[in-house]
């Protein structure tokens, strides 16, 4: 893809993540930045594809300690979320 | 189009788009952006949650079937030039993924609730260092990338690129490293100040932009690890001068650096999940960050620059203070009060989840609730170390969402309620920051508790005052009663007294 092209979708992502964050509502902030925390461990995609390239031995390991890195991120990321949504109850009845 | 197709389409030529795997990431975009939209309500945020999962797990492994390891066949009968799934490579990554899942999963079962800021700053430091480690891997291998021409050099744009993911990723990191060091408690959390420091931040930066530009021109390896060695430094002097209070504010901005390095690491392998996901988190962060300046009226450049707690220090040595009468008061008057009431708004700040006693504050409302008064509670937005933070332990003490309510949808109500009970909080109900045109923490939006027909206000002692070290006018009024004394013990004894009393 040419960098255009690129830079389009990443101003518009820009756009979307605006409005879409100012829709979070307050009482969630925290889980939001522990969600954004895993999600953007998405970083991961090149870390694997460091660690499964042939060519230099440094890359190699250079990408097997990242992918350790951001996968301690989205496993635990996506658990602290999940484990704090689950606390919200809505009043019983 | 089996695997195999897939195999070869993605390693046939560098820099060829696989159509289905480019079709993949974006389907990962957008399903991180229905987790983001999850989170608009409490009721939609767990399958948002998950919509996140999904989408990470089409990203990785999309990545691992278009970029599976390979080998070239060993066997001597085999043709050199046909490749194989080199098993050992791939072991060595699904490994690499179960370690990671395994210390992920355990800190997130195992983290208390109060340290989530820590837990938050260690992930974004983990965001940091793989992105430099990303950039570093793409810099000693560019042709795997698919970002080097056939003499082996870097394309321009792709150093601009890299030079950028690693200054923001290595800032991040080490930005984070001390964010962590300073909220878990291993380093003050006063503002450290070096001599001349804005002029060193100032010359550090610049010369990571003229070494990125050079860098276009020159790939030699010392102004690769040049600029990295710059950008950790500069993560470390930026944060250190930063005092406690302005944490929230950090924590969001290095929330908001973590996606830009994400995004830049995108641009380099030209992968929209990345870009997307970036774009997300980077605005994400930059929005929280406003929201906590705006809470405490305070500018981006003021808390970048650093030091607030530091003069506000000064200020509160300097001069004696006048003694000002106040009215004790005890956990049976303040349960009497309450139950008498109808209305009673609860303003719980970090303070009270510093003693623990958020269950004990929960019990008090139920057996309120059961008298009939009708409870709500005030949460202003840093009433926390992070955002949304007092919101989390609030909930974690089974404490209804719909009853907890944000500063300008309930301040209206504190003139209808008969009683505001402070506990743990100081800063956020000072009227000095309506009035006080020189008081530190002028024009910060606060909650209206004193127009409150009763306001008790549970506080460790008179002498201590909050982050920004000032008085409050509150403990003054005729119609405050000060509960001094530990928070949990006095929530348990106001529970005491409440069930001792009856009906």
């Amino acid at each position: 893809m040419d960098f255009i092209a690129i830079f389009s979708i990443f101003v518009l992502a820009c756009f979307v993540g605006y409005f879409v964050v100012w829709s979070v509502t307050p009482a969630l902030h925290t889980p939001l930045m522990s969600v954004t925390n895993a999600i953007s461990s998405v970083i991961i995609v090149g870390a694997l594809i460091a660690s499964a390239a042939a060519g230099s031995a440094t890359s190699k390991w250079l990408g097997l300690a990242a992918v350790v890195m951001a996968s301690i991120n989205i496993f635990g990321g996506f658990a602290v979320t999940s484990r704090m949504l689950a606390m919200y109850k809505k009043k019983e009845r | 189009m089996d695997i195999q197709a897939i195999l070869s389409a993605a390693t046939g030529g560098h820099g060829a788009v696989n159509p289905y795997a480019a079709i993949a990431y974006l389907v990962s975009g957008i399903l991180f952006i229905l987790a983001l939209r999850g989170l608009s309500s409490p009721a939609t945020a767990q399958s948002g949650n998950r919509f996140g999962m999904i989408g990470m797990t089409i990203a990785v492994v999309t990545t691992l079937l278009t970029h599976m390891p390979m080998r070239s066949d060993p066997l001597p009968q085999g043709n050199p030039h046909d490749l194989m799934v080199d098993w050992v490579s791939l072991i060595e990554i699904l490994a690499a993924i179960g370690v990671g899942a395994v210390i992920g999963i355990v800190m997130a079962r195992r983290i208390a609730m109060t340290a989530m800021p820590q837990l938050v700053a260690a992930f974004h430091s983990l965001v940091g260092l793989a992105a430099v480690a990303v950039a570093a891997a793409a810099y000693l291998n560019p042709v795997a990338f698919g970002i080097a021409d056939a003499a082996g050099q870097i394309h321009v744009v792709s150093r601009v690129e890299m030079g950028l993911g690693i200054a923001i990723g290595a800032i991040t990191f080490s930005g984070s490293v001390i964010a962590f060091l300073k909220l878990n408690g291993n380093m003050s959390g006063s503002p450290i100040m070096l001599p001349g420091r804005h002029i060193i931040n100032l010359g550090t930066l610049a010369a990571i932009v003229a070494l990125t530009a050079y860098f276009t021109q020159d790939q030699s390896p010392w102004v690769f690890w040049t600029i990295t060695g710059l950008s950790f430094a500069i993560g470390f002097l930026l944060i250190i001068p930063i005092g406690g209070a302005d944490m929230p504010v950090v924590v969001s901005m290095l929330n908001s650096y973590s996606g830009w390095a994400a995004a830049a690491m995108g641009f380099t392998l030209g992968n929209t999940a990345m870009i997307i996901t970036g774009a997300l988190v980077g605005s994400s962060g930059a929005i929280l960050s406003y929201i906590m300046c705006r809470a405490m009226n305070r500018s981006f450049i003021s808390v970048i620059a650093g030091g607030f707690g530091a003069d506000a220090e000064a200020g509160a040595g300097g001069g004696a203070k006048e003694q000002r009468p106040w009215k004790p008061g005890s956990a049976d008057d303040a349960a009497f009060l309450m139950s008498q009431a109808e209305n009673v708004i609860i303003v719980p700040g970090y303070g009270m989840a510093v003693a623990q006693a958020q269950h004990a504050l929960r019990e008090m409302a139920d057996q309120l609730k059961k008298e009939g008064v009708n409870v709500k509670y005030a949460i202003h937005p840093v009433a926390g170390r992070m955002p949304g933070h007092m919101n989390v332990l609030l909930a974690e003490a089974n404490v209804p969402y719909d009853e907890v309510f944000e500063l300008e949808d309930i301040n209206g109500e504190f003139a209808q309620a008969d009683v505001a009970f402070v506990i743990g909080a100081n800063d956020v109900t000072n009227p000095a920051a309506k009035t006080d045109k020189t008081s530190p923490i002028y024009g910060m939006p606060i909650l209206d508790v004193a127009n409150a027909k009763t306001v008790l206000f549970v506080k460790r002692s008179m002498g201590g005052v909050g982050y920004a070290g000032v008085d409050n006018d509150v403990f003054y009024m005729d119609q405050t009663m000060m509960l001094l004394g530990d928070a949990k013990k006095m929530a348990d004894d106001i529970v005491k007294a409440l069930s001792g009393t009856g009906h």
